[in-house]
């Protein structure tokens, strides 16, 4: 019975191999989306003006207050009431770049305020503009502090995008749900899916350290 | 969306709603506590002298923590059965989360020991103290405070990954918001709900976030 439905699973395997690109295609795209506009709102979560500052971090905080699921619930089933009609897909690509937005704004936002106060007024003495001062001195010096974070943020995107199956969206573990209908053999299913996953988050996770040691030697220290 | 609002139907639905909050409480409670005691242990293995035990101790936690929370949620609900193994639903959920965090645990009481100088557990070594005494003299205390605010960071994201085991139809905060939704067809009512009660636990753990941290700088200092 066993190899009868190791069988099965590996003549579906291609259904597996497209739930991988659907998967890596939502995570990527939500992933650029989430660290231009997370770096975006850091910055200005850093040094802006002050309502709006208190503005992002009430978003922030309301975003990580809650389960993403219930966020992907609340876009996917409020959003029509109140005239946006999204398919599942793009909804799930703006809850999880939504998501990771907020978490990216948070480590660049630590990043920057790690940055000594001096170096920003010497920075601003020197006469630089603004956006000089951000990018020639303190993005520089935050790099090292929010680069590690920053990829281990990129794995719990990817892991947090197995949610999205929920909704109907085709990634790996939607099909590993559908396969576990017809191939009642749940460990060996899941446990392709869950390989899958590893292969993916696991060279990621072992970068992030990678560069967490990396990076103590390249940080400002006082 | 405010006007058609209907705060009638959220005061029906109360006793569901406070009944599932106990709920989430409880199986958040319990699965900290288990990852708690996991975490313990795993770190002991990790980074104990016994090369097996340390090796099985990274198996379990680099598996953990590169694959999603729903895929290993679904491996456990779909794989027991086929071992023969007969679960409830809130015991499946319970170990699932329980082992889950536990990984991230593991890796948090690690941080926690290595920050421990040397030194100090040379000079406990000198002092002719084991490694029972030294763990319980020397290291645990100061690593605990220093993990606390991260082990509070972990609560918070156990509150929040308890929503998945809605999927498993237990009876928790997301569940009840399936219900409103279902029954009544007001998903606004019923999400929002379900936010502003995740939120509530989240700006209690994070209040106590904050506490701990302060304490913690308060105590570097002297």
């Amino acid at each position: 019975m066993w190899g009868y439905y190791l069988e099965q699973l590996i003549g579906s395997l291609p259904l597996f191999l497209k739930g991988l690109g659907i998967t890596a295609a939502v995570s990527i795209l939500s992933l650029v989306g989430g660290t231009i506009i997370g770096f975006f709102l850091g910055v200005i979560r850093a040094g802006g003006i002050k309502p709006v500052r208190f503005l992002i971090g009430g978003w922030v905080d309301l975003i990580r207050g809650t389960p993403f699921l219930v966020q992907l619930f609340i876009v996917f089933f409020i959003f029509p009431d109140v005239g946006i009609h999204l398919d599942a897909l793009p909804a799930a690509v703006l809850s999880l770049t939504n998501l990771s937005a907020c978490f990216i704004c948070e480590i660049v936002a630590g990043g920057i305020l790690a940055v000594p106060a001096g170096q920003k007024e010497a920075a601003a003495a020197s006469g630089l503009s603004a956006y000089q001062q951000m990018r020639y001195l303190v993005m520089p010096q935050a790099m090292p502090t929010i680069l590690p974070p920053l990829v281990g943020q990129y794995v719990l995107l990817i892991k947090d995008s197995s949610v999205i199956s929920v909704i109907g969206v085709v990634d790996i573990t939607r099909v590993g749900w559908l396969t576990v209908q017809r191939i009642p053999e749940g460990l060996m299913v899941f446990g392709l899916v869950g390989i899958l996953y590893f292969i993916i988050c696991y060279p990621i996770i072992r970068f992030s350290n990678l560069l967490e040691k990396r990076m103590k030697f390249g940080k400002y220290r006082f | 969306m405010l006007q058609a609002f209907n705060f009638r139907i959220i005061l029906e639905y109360m006793p569901l709603y406070s009944q599932c909050f106990m709920a989430t409480l409880w199986l958040s409670a319990v699965s900290l506590i288990g990852a708690l005691l996991i975490g313990t242990a795993a770190c002991a293995m990790r980074i104990g002298h016994y090369r097996p035990l340390a090796r099985i101790a990274v198996i379990y936690i680099e598996s953990i923590r590169s694959t999603p929370l729903l895929a290993q949620l679904y491996l456990v609900y779909f794989g027991l059965p086929s071992l023969g193994i007969r679960m409830s639903e809130e015991m499946t959920g319970i170990l699932v989360l329980t082992l889950n965090s536990g990984a991230y645990m593991a890796e948090i009481i690690r941080g926690g020991i290595q920050s421990i100088p040397s030194g100090h557990i040379e000079a406990g070594i000198a002092s002719g103290l084991n490694y029972f005494q030294r763990m319980r003299y020397i290291i645990l205390p100061p690593a605990l405070g220093a993990t606390l605010p991260a082990m509070l960071g972990q609560a918070i994201v156990l509150v929040k990954d308890s929503a998945l085991l809605s999927l498993i139809s237990i009876m928790e905060l997301t569940r009840a918001g399936q219900i409103l939704t279902s029954e009544r067809f007001m998903p606004v009512e019923g999400f929002l709900t379900t936010a502003a009660f995740y939120l509530l636990i989240y700006y209690i753990l994070k209040s106590l976030t904050s506490w701990s941290q302060k304490r913690l700088i308060f105590r570097e200092i002297h």
